[in-house]
């Protein structure tokens, strides 16, 4: 097995707004191996995002990493100082977003920013650095690289802004890419486009990618390994194949449940009562405890921690398998 | 059909077929499902039949009467039996408004209660759709987008609607709230004898609630037939089976072979000639640059348009007229 | 870019209890917590209650109004005089205070006629669009085309120099911005669902336009009219100082520069003072613009809906 790429231990991200605290990430620790395509999944407001920024280190004010580590090559990301920080950024790790036309400056053409890109972080001259994104673009699919070179990102479609935020991030040859719901803009068909690129681009180009999206779908079609987060923190995690068919917490079967091409036709859907907790007010015990079809007394009083619950460790955070172990 | 105009000093006005020749029934009680991409004018369909937009062409006729050309008395007639849904409900009410004023404000355009009765009324709405009724004097900003679909479900049902356009009800929701609202709206329908048009550009979500699904493309109808058809391999029109297999899905017996798509959806201000898909069709053959085909029930016994689906012959016949 | 802490103290209880917060109460209390605003709210209240009250707070109300009092001259500042006597021996503190009467009045009046005229023809211009919109748009370019200095020395040399003269040009070639600004938000409301829903269920259109999109724009024009006060009364010195607004014996502080230049060398405290109150009293105005923006801005005060 591969030793991680990146781990993550006891991340904490807290918000200090005006409402009061809010915990976007509280606790969340998982490892990401070297060549795999790893799932963050869960519906908004459960801090996969945020755990996706704190890799970055780019955690927006009034955002604080609290607590926890990161470690990224064996190295703390949380100790390094905001120059090493620089370097890291963009370079060794890339992240993508849902919006690609938000990352991309509309004024400069794509070719002069991935060039700019390149040369930071890359000791190579201007020309190299032009033949470079040339590669880059063909090895993203992107046809005619020279013209794509000198269009502005207003002149591409959602698809081939994405395309070339992909093709940035190969190009200052990050070896782990972070997509933080790269497809949900897109259209069906293109989402398709995408998601096969980046599964191409990992078996080429051994890239790690973190996959964080809201759509079980996606996970089970492109991803070895997934985490499902809940409430700032993992509530099961494990291979694929474990967590979205030997699944164990009530919370990922829930969810399960509830997608629309799971039940048969004009059929009801199963529902997880009541809406995701607000980071706002702390639930005692399990977070997850009052919209819980199988709660327990011991539920309540304290949260439970992640624990082996299956094969590959595959683990859950989940007292109904705790007497189990214990 | 629509013309874009931009303004009195615009040099040349250019004609976009949002809606290109579209022929559409929709019966009493069903959920007529419309599936397509971004730019295939779903959204458009759904503007015109509510009657935000007026068609350059074509009658929408509603029980044998026809709402382009009705009188101002009968269109406002129209406005009580056909009521919509929006896609993004945190935009869907004025933020400035307490929730009974907006709930009540088809209440007063088309209805006589005033005060007390209308305050009944509003909250029964509420109640109807899961929301309790002391919610009356708060503000959106202070829901959940469930929350606020429900309460704009309510505003829907407050006059008593035959039709209710659902544009993209759900997709703005996360998945468990997503199952809620279509629980919801499936239990609504039963109730109150519903008709839904209900546009989306999610297939698992569409096949779930439809009883038929239009599959449209580029402005265009490429493909209609019962929901369990289409999903259960009756999928004939390549851009439908590209679709279908382009949708991600947990199930293991519904991930088809992917057919991946080349290229994107094109400009409708633009569109290529003959059929509009070919250029990304993976059968194009020759004759789908030169003529357009039309939806025909010959080849699958549902209404396609395609060449490769339904005999040649007699759609050459067409195109040499 | 923004000045007030996020961590404001608003009562998360509040909001969840169902205690009514509209935006208004959550620009307050962000207002609040700017001492700036604060501090340019207490300056122009300052200036504002005194020129209400000039009678009851000088010794000399006459002299505000206009009575010479040639035994005092030019008396530098001194125990009855905080500011000095001017060229006719008048206070000057009262001067100032009685000038304040007609330059505030000036700035609220030109702003009130602006948006009483500009905001209506914006948000018609912008809900209708076609040849309404283009219509509106060709009329405020013709009127943002008038210099206002000019117009106002027009309007003085044709129907005498007045008050209410110096108001109307300034007024004038004021509006079209407010039109400009109300018709760019019209436009972006139009896109929300809830002009649509409206519109769907049949609701009139100049009732979406009084209930839906009037108050819907009023926080951008508050911030616009607040920071306007300030540009106001400096163009209405300004036509003042040129000798063509208030006439004396009246007071105005345009004026009084005007006047008190001639003396500056020698007797600074007389133009001095007026022209520190024209700088405090604009500066005041655009501070408080700021953070009334501010304060607009939801990213200043996020309540629930963090990034994450």
């Amino acid at each position: 097995m591969n030793a991680p790429l990146l781990a993550i231990e006891d991340l904490h991200v807290h918000f200090n707004t005006y409402a009061g605290t809010v915990r976007a990430v509280n606790g969340v620790s998982f490892e990401i191996r070297s060549g795999e395509m790893f799932g963050l999944v869960g519906e908004s407001g459960c801090g996969k995002t945020v755990t996706g920024l704190a890799i970055m280190r780019a955690i927006p004010s009034p955002g604080r990493i609290m607590k926890g580590r990161i470690f990224f090559q064996g190295e703390d990301l949380i100790t390094k100082s905001e120059s090493e920080m620089r370097d890291i950024r963009g370079g060794r790790i890339a992240m993508i977003f849902q919006d690609p036309t938000a990352s991309l400056n509309p004024v400069f053409t794509a070719g002069y920013q991935i060039s700019l890109q390149i040369t930071q972080h890359r000791h190579v001259s201007k020309k190299e650095a032009k033949q470079l994104a040339f590669d880059m673009f063909s090895e993203v699919g992107l046809p005619h690289a020279k013209s794509i070179y000198n269009t502005y990102p207003h002149e591409l479609s959602g698809g081939m802004q994405q395309r070339v935020m992909i093709a940035m991030a190969l190009a200052s040859g990050a070896e782990l890419l972070i997509a933080d719901e790269p497809t949900t803009a897109l259209d069906v068909t293109i989402q398709a486009q995408i998601l096969a690129l980046l599964s191409q681009l990992r078996e080429s180009e051994g890239l790690t990618i973190l996959l964080i999206t809201h759509d079980l779908g996606v996970v089970a079609e492109t991803c070895d390994r997934v985490a499902v987060t809940y409430d700032g923190h993992i509530v099961e995690s494990g291979t694929v194949d474990d967590v979205l068919y030997q699944t164990k917490h009530p919370y990922t079967q829930g969810l399960l449940a509830a997608l629309p091409d799971t039940v048969r036709h004009k059929q009801s859907l199963e529902v997880i009562k009541g809406s995701v907790p607000d980071g706002l007010h702390s639930v005692s015990g399990c977070s997850f405890h009052p919209r819980c079809p199988k709660v327990m007394d011991i539920c309540l009083d304290q949260p439970p921690s992640l624990i082996i619950v299956g094969e590959k460790e595959h683990s859950a955070s989940c007292y109904l398998y705790m007497e189990e172990t214990a | 059909m629509f013309a874009s105009s931009a303004g009195m000093l615009n040099r040349h006005q250019k004609q976009v077929h949002a809606l290109d020749g579209i022929d559409l029934d929709i019966y009493e009680q069903e959920t007529l499902g419309i599936v397509g991409e971004s730019g295939c004018g779903k959204t458009t369909l759904g503007r015109t039949i509510i009657g935000l937009i007026a068609p350059t062409s074509g009658q929408i006729l509603f029980d044998g009467q026809d709402l382009v050309n009705a009188s101002k008395d009968a269109k406002k007639s129209f406005n009580r039996e056909i009521q919509m849904v929006f896609q993004n409900p945190y935009t869907s009410f004025d933020p400035r408004f307490t929730i009974i004023k907006c709930v009540s404000e088809p209440l007063k355009i088309h209805t006589n209660l005033r005060g007390a009765a209308l305050t009944k009324r509003a909250r029964e709405l509420l109640e109807q759709v899961g929301m309790p009724g002391e919610i009356l004097h708060r503000y959106a900003h202070e829901f959940s987008g469930g929350q606020l679909q429900r309460i704009a479900i309510a505003r829907a049902l407050a006059l008593n609607p035959k039709i209710i356009v659902l544009d993209e009800p759900t997709s703005a929701l996360d998945v468990s709230v997503q199952a809620q609202i279509i629980n919801l709206l499936q239990d609504l329908q039963r109730q109150f004898k519903l008709t839904y048009l209900f546009i989306s550009h999610d297939l698992s979500v569409v096949q779930h609630i439809s009883n038929r699904v239009t599959v449209m493309y580029l402005g265009k109808i490429v493909e209609q037939n019962t929901s369990e058809a289409i999903f259960e391999g009756q999928a004939h029109h390549p851009y439908t089976q590209a679709l279908l297999s382009a949708m991600p899905s947990v199930v293991k017996e519904l991930r088809r072979k992917q057919i991946i798509l080349e290229g994107s959806v094109p400009d409708a201000a633009n569109p290529p000639k003959g059929c509009n898909f070919h250029p990304r069709c993976p059968v194009a053959m020759p004759i789908c640059s030169i003529a357009e085909p039309v939806l025909d029930n010959s080849g699958a016994g549902h209404p396609v348009a395609c060449f490769v689906v339904n005999p040649i012959e007699k759609s050459t016949d067409e195109m040499i007229q | 870019m923004t000045t007030v802490a996020p961590d404001l103290e608003i009562p998360i209880e509040d909001i969840k209890a169902g205690k009514r917060v509209t935006e208004y109460h959550l620009m307050w209390w962000a207002f609040r917590r700017d001492p700036l605003a604060v501090l340019s709210l207490v300056i122009l209240l300052g200036f504002i209650l005194g020129a209400i009250f000039a009678p009851n707070l000088t010794p000399y109300p006459e002299q505000g109004r206009g009575d010479p009092n040639l035994l005092e001259k030019f008396s530098p500042p001194n125990q009855g005089h905080l500011l000095g006597t001017d060229y006719l021996g008048r206070d000057v503190l009262t001067r100032i205070l009685y000038g304040g009467r007609s330059s505030l009045a000036i700035g609220f009046l030109v702003v009130i006629v602006a948006v009483l005229i500009g905001v209506p023809l914006g948000a018609i211009s912008g809900y209708y669009g076609g040849w309404i919109d283009n219509l509106v748009m060709r009329i405020t370019d013709i009127f943002l085309a008038f210099p206002p200095l000019l117009l106002a020395i027009a309007l003085a040399s044709a129907l005498g120099a007045s008050f209410t003269n110096t108001m109307i040009a300034i007024s004038f070639t004021w509006w079209p911005w407010y039109t400009r600004l109300v018709r760019a938000q019209t436009l972006s409301l139009r896109e929300r669902y809830f002009i649509e829903a409206a519109r769907s269920i049949g609701v009139p259109s100049w009732k979406i336009i009084t209930s839906h999109v009037l108050p819907n724009v009023m926080t951008p024009v508050m911030v616009q009219a607040t920071m306007d006060l300030g540009g106001a009364i400096l163009v209405g010195a300004a036509v003042s100082f040129i000798g063509l607004g208030v006439q004396p014996p009246l007071a105005d502080w345009g004026q009084m520069v005007s006047i008190g230049r001639i003396y500056f060398i020698e007797r600074p405290w007389y133009a001095g003072s007026a022209g520190l109150a024209i700088f405090l009293v604009t500066l005041a105005f655009n501070l408080l613009g700021d953070a009334v923006r501010d304060a607009a801005d939801p990213h200043t005060r996020r309540v629930v809906d963090v990034g994450r």
